[in-house]
């Protein structure tokens, strides 16, 4: 339960936590899991009423830390102290009642509940809920006037938006008196603003005591908001630093073990004829929403076309149409000088056979087959071509020469054509994907979401692999999340929201306030 | 992440069921000694009477010749992460393909070519039996645990219909057809044995339990080494990246529906062509529905289907025997044996892991750093 009294009766007063703030101490942390070591002696301190930073890349052991923080794993040896006394941390319940909150990555919410319902969830106080409704809704009150998290309360989850949602995360967390906040990649989901609005939230939770701890892989957000900063690599810290001492650079040196190059070089592009024509697309979901209005553009040869905005206004309907997965409804697609209307049949194998690649936005869903070994996934999509087989078989020698190569010249890692692909870090699925998308030497690549979840040095290396294949002339349409990603492929960016292109602007000009502001649907002059 | 994940594989695949096994023998003990009985004594007639007395293994491979058909024809649909439910009721329309061919056929030409037609037969009428549900999930969405439940049913009021009605043998009154002419059928191998001058015991065992061997290999090599079972095991893990990579899903789990009716299908060549030599009511005595748990315990591979085949004929086999020296136990005790197998290999397969792992890595090795 909570550290915090909830005054039973008629008493209104309600009794906010009083923060002297905590700090919190980890003395050589150590996690096993069978025989890889997930967490080696990991020590770090947070300063009680500070923003801490901890950055490092995927499978770094960054999660492992938290969930031992947060009571979901037992360490194997270490331990962990609060304002100075050492606390066993043996369950989620404990961890709160410690007042440590977490805020996921992926918000456990029930979206079919209010605010206040999801709040109230796992603290209802009593068999009739209208007691435990009329405190926590006043406490709410208090909590988001004094932080300035604003959120109408009586909203069901799954009308809000994602950064509301988040908001709503934060409360629960606060409500249950959470001292510590925790907050595992916060701003993944979040339009430039809303992390903007996010961060001036973290920092009025710092100036009235709150101690946070954010665990990101932006470190931009780390130079902006945190006080000091902890790099974790290989299960190990490998650096605490103060942030003011710090640099951008540095921290990715550390992060990936050797230096990194944060900019990358663009050639001239070589831009040819158009390739891939879309005009007045149209597209009805499922559920009769219009997901895509009207949406025209084309892609020329050498060109990489960036497609910016926050998830879910109609990008991923977009790729599922042009790659076949989805039926075309309404519009027509122009592919090198073939038509295609409605009602033609289109899927998958033709889109490929039209030398259209695609790399998908969830590689683990839809890109790869988990459980296949390397060498199977990486004929995935491809394996009715005639150099992967012979007759009614495959060729596995043929196969497995193919993946030795291009497993080489894309650096996937490990090598090993006969583990299965579940086993790869994030980053190395993902050059998996676009090494097999790549070897088809498409005339278009669709791709999506190309970083999500990877690491820094993979991320380095798969621009390098796009500006390479853009450079022979392949047209590529670039649908991403990441704004600085976008704006450092393309060579033209078009922007979306609610289904519809909002704006269209040169690659080389284009700042992040301004798509910003077009992301977010209130600047439609362009 | 699966714990299990860090267990070599001789231990996860080898060592765990065999402890799995043991625990199910083990509460298995403990019923019989309840009964009265000395359990040791329980298990020692069961291991002769399936390998020991004159005869026994030829009747435990018999009937492993069944689970394996049954067995690798769940096994298939789960590739494709379909629930096979209808294996008896496509052995059984399998058997009708049989019995059809050779009533027609048997008295105008050649008799093994008869027998031929009447494998195909089998195989082809369980393959049409298992279309009709994988059409209907393919095309029509309705679930395939559903509509293959319902098509044994009118597999077998089917059966019993053509059996009284239509094809059952003139002026008798039990619901089989006549016998298939002299020289139909496959030879049992005692038969055989005879032939070449070696006497051993009577047997049904007869070479449709090669068939099924020859059946299993092919299982093998359609399942990992062709375009099309590589396209059936992506459509098994993951049906949005099959669509993905342009695998057409509904053709997929037709055919696949159609090769597991016929796997089915061709417990009926060993019933029917290798011992009844007749067609005849329910002579799949559940053998379609323990196929599901031969699949299970052996993990969809033709070689684990094998050693769970051979585990569970050797089961129904030593079963038989059981019943008959003890007076106390029925032969529904080899039911409670199997079902106790299942829970522990099946339901309960990674309920020892932890444990053993925990073991393992105290003992016999040293964590080191990934």
């Amino acid at each position: 339960m909570t550290t915090i009294e909830i005054n039973e009766g008629n008493d209104t007063s309600v009794s906010l936590p009083s923060f002297s703030g905590s700090s919190i101490e980890l003395k050589k942390i150590t996690k096993r899991f069978g025989h890889v070591i997930a967490n080696e002696e990991v020590s770090l301190k947070v300063e009680a009423g500070t923003i801490h930073g901890i950055v490092g890349e995927n499978g770094a052991g960054k999660s492992t830390l938290m969930n031992i923080l947060f009571g979901l794993y037992k360490p194997d040896g270490g331990s962990i102290y609060l304002d100075g006394n050492i606390v066993d941390v043996t369950s989620p319940e404990k961890s709160i009642s410690l007042g440590i909150g977490m805020v996921h990555q992926h918000f456990m919410l029930v979206p079919t509940f209010t605010v206040l319902e999801n709040v109230m969830l796992g603290n209802e106080g009593s068999f009739s809920l209208k007691k435990g409704e009329k405190t926590i809704l006043q406490r709410l009150q208090k909590l988001s006037s004094t932080y300035g998290l604003n959120v109408d309360f009586h909203s069901l989850i799954l009308d809000l938006p994602v950064g509301m949602q988040q908001r709503v995360e934060i409360l629960k967390a606060l409500n249950r008196g959470a001292k510590i906040l925790i907050l595992d990649e916060p701003t993944g989901v979040l339009t430039p603003q809303e992390t903007i609005g996010l961060f001036e939230i973290l920092n009025s939770l710092k100036n009235k005591g709150v101690t946070i701890i954010l665990i990101t892989h932006k470190l931009k957000e780390i130079m902006n908001i945190t006080e000091a900063v902890s790099v974790m690599r290989g299960g190990k810290v490998v650096a605490n630093l103060k942030t003011n001492n710090t640099s951008p650079a540095e921290l990715a040196e550390k992060m990936v073990g050797r230096k990194v190059l944060l900019s990358i070089e663009k050639k001239e592009s070589k831009i040819g004829n158009k390739v891939l024509t879309v005009k007045n697309l149209n597209h009805l979901s499922k559920d009769g929403v219009d997901v895509l209005k009207n949406v025209s553009f084309s892609i020329s040869e050498g060109e990489i076309l960036g497609v910016a905005g926050v998830a879910g206004n109609g990008q991923s309907e977009l790729l599922d149409i042009l790659s076949g997965i989805e039926q075309l409804q309404r519009g027509e697609i122009e592919i090198n000088q073939t038509r295609l209307l409605p009602g033609e049949k289109w899927d998958p194998k033709k889109v490929r056979e039209m030398s259209i690649a695609h790399v998908p936005e969830d590689r683990q869903k839809r890109g790869l087959i988990l459980p296949f070994y390397n060498y199977e996934n990486s004929i995935l999509g491809y394996q009715r071509k005639e150099r992967y087989s012979s007759g009614f078989l495959l060729d596995k020698n043929k196969i497995l020469n193919l993946f030795t190569e291009t497993a080489e010249q894309f650096d996937v890692r490990p090598r090993n054509p006969n583990i299965s692909s579940n086993k790869l870090s994030g980053g190395n699925q993902q050059k998996l994907v676009l090494a097999r998308e790549i070897e088809s030497q498409p005339k278009i690549l669709l791709i999506g979401q190309p970083t999500r979840g990877v690491d820094i040095g993979a991320i380095e290396r798969i621009y390098e692999d796009l500006l390479r294949l853009k450079d022979s002339g392949t047209a590529i349409l670039l649908v991403s999340v990441e704004l600085d990603e976008i704006m450092s492929l393309s060579d033209r960016i078009i922007v979306m929201n609610q289904g519809k292109i909002v704006g269209e602007t040169m690659g080389s000009n284009a700042t992040e306030i301004e798509l910003g502001k077009m992301m977010s649907g209130l600047d439609r002059t362009n | 992440m699966n714990e299990s994940n860090f267990l070599p594989r001789w231990v996860s695949i080898g060592l765990i069921p065999f402890i799995n096994l043991l625990l199910a023998f083990f509460v298995s003990g403990i019923v019989i000694f309840f009964i009265g009985e000395n359990p040791l004594q329980a298990i020692l007639v069961m291991i002769k009477g399936a390998f020991y007395y004159p005869g026994s293994i030829g009747y435990t491979l018999y009937y492993t010749t069944n689970f394996i058909f049954a067995g690798l024809a769940v096994a298939l649909a789960f590739h494709a992460k379909l629930f096979n439910i209808g294996g008896e009721g496509q052995a059984y329309v399998g058997g009708l393909g049989v019995g059809l061919v050779c009533l027609a056929l048997d008295q105008s030409i050649n008799s093994f070519l008869v027998t031929i037609l009447a494998v195909c037969g089998s195989a082809i009428f369980g393959a049409f039996w298992g279309v009709i549900p994988g059409y209907l999930q393919a095309k029509r969405g309705s679930h395939i645990v559903i509509t293959t439940i319902m098509f044994n049913f009118i597999a077998a009021s089917l059966m019993v219909y053509l059996l009284v009605n239509v094809i059952i043998e003139p002026g008798q009154m039990s619901p089989e057809t006549r016998d298939f002419s002299e020289g139909v059928g496959l030879v049992q191998i005692h038969k055989l044995a005879n032939y070449f001058g070696i006497s051993i015991a009577v047997s049904p065992f007869n070479i449709s339990f090669f068939i099924a061997l020859i059946v299993s290999f092919g299982f093998w090599i359609l399942v990992w080494r062709t375009k099309f079972g590589y396209e059936v095991r992506s459509l098994g893990h993951s049906e949005t990246a099959a669509k993905y990579a342009g695998i057409d899903v509904s053709r997929t789990i037709v055919l696949v529906m159609a090769i597991s009716g016929g796997l089915a299908g061709l417990v009926a060549i060993n019933e029917l062509l290798g011992v009844h030599n007749k067609l005849l009511l329910g002579f799949t005595a559940g053998y379609g529905f323990t196929g599901i748990a031969v699949a299970l315990m052996g993990r969809n591979h033709p070689i684990g289907i094998f050693l769970s085949s051979l585990l569970f004929g050797a089961l129904y086999q030593g079963g038989t025997e059981l019943d008959f020296e003890f007076s106390s136990i029925t032969r529904e005790m080899v039911l409670l044996i199997q079902g106790l197998i299942i829970l522990f290999s099946g339901a309960l397969a990674y309920m020892m892991n932890p444990f053993v792992e925990k073991i393992y890595y105290n003992y016999f090795k040293e964590p080191k750093n990934a």
